[in-house]
């Protein structure tokens, strides 16, 4: 390892690269001082990036630990948050489900943990392409859950999520989740910006003393994390995450603000992202890579001279539940598409359930057609996607529901099983 | 070894305060007094699951004077390296402060230690992260009612071995030896200065080190209170716990067990198993096979420091 004497210069540029070392030069712009990571598929190159960048003193002062599994990844990653130092892991899949113990460890301790996902699906049978199920299932965790269309989003949005989580107001980890394969191993131009700007956006590195709330020091000793009895503040602690997550959507806001005017990118309003929706008839919620190509299946009707739109969803967690409503209010139909599962919920997809209960009880909202598709990485081409905005709009002006219905959720691009 | 006079001098100032919750006759109070009386103020502690989690108090209180974590059963050899790698990147940052003088603490029950925390423990000794790990070792899951763990001795009887454990003790230090970091003990509660000289000892060492204390648990194996320092010393008088250091691969047998190499200088196990409950369903013949069993783990170990001594 080349021991790094001098700070780093990182001037702007655009570089086509992958989405997962979009993340992992993310994770250099941000400065962080603690990685701890563990190899699974298909994140591995965003640490094998990490590991060059410190071994060739790119990352000066950063520490990175090659730990023995995931539930090390995110014990590592919390100590060394809780001693005030801003940290960086990166999971997928089965390495996220062996973690799950700690998520609530570290979101319980409010720590601004930072983890991009390279989103797959969930064994068995083993399965590494892209299906957001991982993510999805650590909905109840306290971490928010943002996910990326673009390589360049995933780059944005992990130092989006540092000034979201270290506000203190939010102290809340995050996910950030992207499609396995579909952009962790594609390549595109993403521009990595000046380290002057960044540095500008970010708040700065915890000083010595660490966060507000919680520190590990000699001078000022704290005992964390003991037995507490029912009669104690467990109960109004779990509150106040939830206060945290929900205000943190204020925030999610304006850092979208701020970092279209430092960096002229805009992401909607931070939470949702709406594309073709004003005049339309119809309208798609849908999240992760797959929006990118919808936007193309959009444009397409469009032209058909079908009054189509979309809502890109960048938020499941904290969920964008008033954005939800005003889109809803807007068109008579919404399809929700999920490339994930949620078994035995009111639609079988996460989102849509989620949907459906943001607008349950609120007068003069759109139906809502549940769809599933993708799932495990099975492609999901530009003309299924224009097919799905057919059946809302058939759906809207003859009430003909698709077949391959399932309990009121279409299940698109299932095999035929003879 | 330090004098007692001079422990006691130096040995003044007390980390794990008064007013906690231990049982009465808790070899892990001890256990933990002494360590932190020798690594001293500028040390942070991680804790598994374990006793640990509530004799330090329930919230509000809290008897550690020094910076304390709880931490998830399988994840404290983990959440300590991580600890030391922040402190490592905050003496980046901030070059002349204490960061860089940190010593990075765990202390573990056997149970989080030679079970759920088995991984993450030897992930860390293979990396050799910069801490100290202490497994206080009282022989089973005593905090949630005395269950067996891997820890547990041949024929103790807990409750979920109710007819007395087949299997034997699994012998960690030897798997941690494995592991070649730099330092590993074993201490006994009965021979507080010898853990205040290894504590020391170990805080002078960089990398992944491993202390493995006998911790006698009243409750847990079924005697009087006021006889935990008298068992502990049972335990290293009949050479059933044996007290011995490995530095850089060199094992030395520690002052107390080191006469014993001479097997007429040790105590009848039978002393030591017969004055607990939990060992009430041993037969003679069990105990003759026990001592057995002892004495050729002695005749193993003399093999060993002999071959050290001359290795041909």
């Amino acid at each position: 390892m080349v021991e790094a004497t001098n700070d780093f210069v990182q001037e702007k540029e655009t570089i086509v690269i992958k989405g997962n070392i979009s993340a992992a030069y993310a994770a250099k712009s941000a400065r962080v001082q603690v990685i701890s990571a563990y190899p699974i598929t298909p994140q591995t190159t965003v640490v094998e990036k990490l590991s060059e960048f410190v071994d060739n003193g790119l990352m000066p002062g950063t520490q990175y630990i090659k730990v023995e599994s995931e539930h090390s990844v995110m014990a590592s990653v919390i100590t060394a948050s809780m001693a005030g130092t801003r940290t960086f892991t990166a999971t997928a899949g089965q390495g996220l489900f062996y973690m799950f113990e700690m998520l609530h460890w570290a979101s319980g301790s409010r720590l601004p943990i930072v983890t991009t996902i390279a989103s797959r699906g969930a064994a068995p049978p083993w399965n590494i392409w892209a299906d957001f199920t991982d993510v999805m299932s650590c909905r109840d965790t306290g971490w928010m859950t943002a996910f990326c269309a673009t390589h360049q989003e995933i780059y944005d949005e992990v130092l989006m999520s540092y000034k979201i989580s270290e506000d203190y107001e939010v102290l809340l980890p995050k996910f950030v989740a992207y499609g396995g394969f579909i952009l962790s191993h594609t390549s595109k131009p993403v521009i990595i910006e000046d380290q002057d700007l960044v540095d500008s956006f970010l708040p700065p590195l915890p000083d010595e003393k660490g966060w507000p709330h919680l520190w590990i020091d000699p001078e000022r000793p704290l005992m964390f994390g003991n037995l507490i009895m029912p009669s104690g503040f467990y109960y109004e602690f779990r509150m106040k995450i939830h206060d945290a997550m929900i205000r943190a959507k204020e925030k999610i806001k304006s850092v979208a603000k701020d970092f279209e005017k430092t960096f002229g990118r805009n992401y909607g309003n931070g939470l949702i992202q709406e594309y073709k929706m004003e005049g339309a008839d119809v309208g798609m919620v849908i999240y992760g890579d797959l929006a990118l190509q919808m936007e193309q299946a959009v444009d397409d009707l469009r032209e058909e001279g079908y009054k189509v739109g979309m809502v890109k969803l960048r938020y499941f967690r904290p969920f964008p539940v008033e954005d939800i409503i005003k889109i809803a209010k807007k068109v008579p139909l919404l399809g929700v598409v999920d490339r994930a599962t949620a078994f035995g919920s009111p639609t079988g997809g996460p989102v849509s359930s989620e949907v459906k209960t943001a607008l349950h009880e609120v007068e003069g909202t759109a139906r809502i057609l549940p769809m599933i598709n993708g799932l495990g990485g099975r492609e999901v081409t530009l003309e299924q996607q224009k097919n799905q905005l057919k059946i809302l709009i058939k759906l809207n002006e003859t009430g003909e529901l698709p077949k391959d219905m399932l309990y009121g959720t279409y299940w698109d691009g299932l095999l035929e099983v003879k | 070894m330090v004098k007692i006079k001079e422990a006691l001098e130096s040995c003044q100032e007390e980390f794990f305060l008064p007013g906690n919750s231990c049982c009465a006759g808790c070899g892990l109070e001890i256990a933990l007094r002494w360590a932190m009386k020798a690594l001293g103020p500028n040390t942070a502690l991680v804790t598994p699951a374990s006793c640990l989690n509530v004799v330090v108090g329930l919230w509000p209180k809290a008897a550690p004077n020094f910076p304390f974590t709880n931490m998830a059963f399988a994840a404290a050899a983990a959440a300590a390296t991580g600890m030391s790698a922040a402190f490592k990147a905050k003496n980046y940052r901030f070059p002349d402060k204490v960061w860089g003088e940190m010593t990075t603490l765990v202390f573990a029950g056997d149970g989080g230690t030679t079970d759920i925390g088995i991984q993450g423990l030897s992930g860390a000794a293979e990396r050799n992260s910069d801490f100290i790990y202490c497994c206080y070792d009282n022989e089973a899951y005593m905090n949630t009612g005395i269950q067996r763990s891997s820890s547990t001795p041949h024929g103790a009887v807990t409750t979920t071995t109710t007819l007395g454990k087949e299997r034997y003790k699994k012998n960690l230090p030897a798997i941690m030896a494995a592991h070649e970091i730099p330092y590993i003990a074993t201490c006994s509660v009965s021979e507080p200065l010898d853990i205040y000289d290894k504590f020391k000892k170990a805080k002078s060492i960089k990398g992944s080190r491993y202390i493995h204390i006998l911790a006698p648990c009243p409750p847990g194996w079924g005697y009087q209170s006021e006889s935990t320092i008298e068992l502990a010393r049972l335990a290293v008088k009949t050479g059933s716990w044996i007290l011995f250091e490995i530095e850089n691969g060199i094992t030395k047998l520690s002052k107390k067990s080191q006469p014993l190499l001479d097997p007429s200088k040790r105590t009848p196990l039978i002393e030591y198993l017969s004055n607990q409950k939990r060992f009430s369903k041993l037969s003679e013949k069990d105990i003759i096979e026990l001592q057995e069993r002892l004495d050729l783990q002695w005749l193993k170990i003399a093999s060993k420091i002999k071959y050290q001594e001359n290795p041909t």
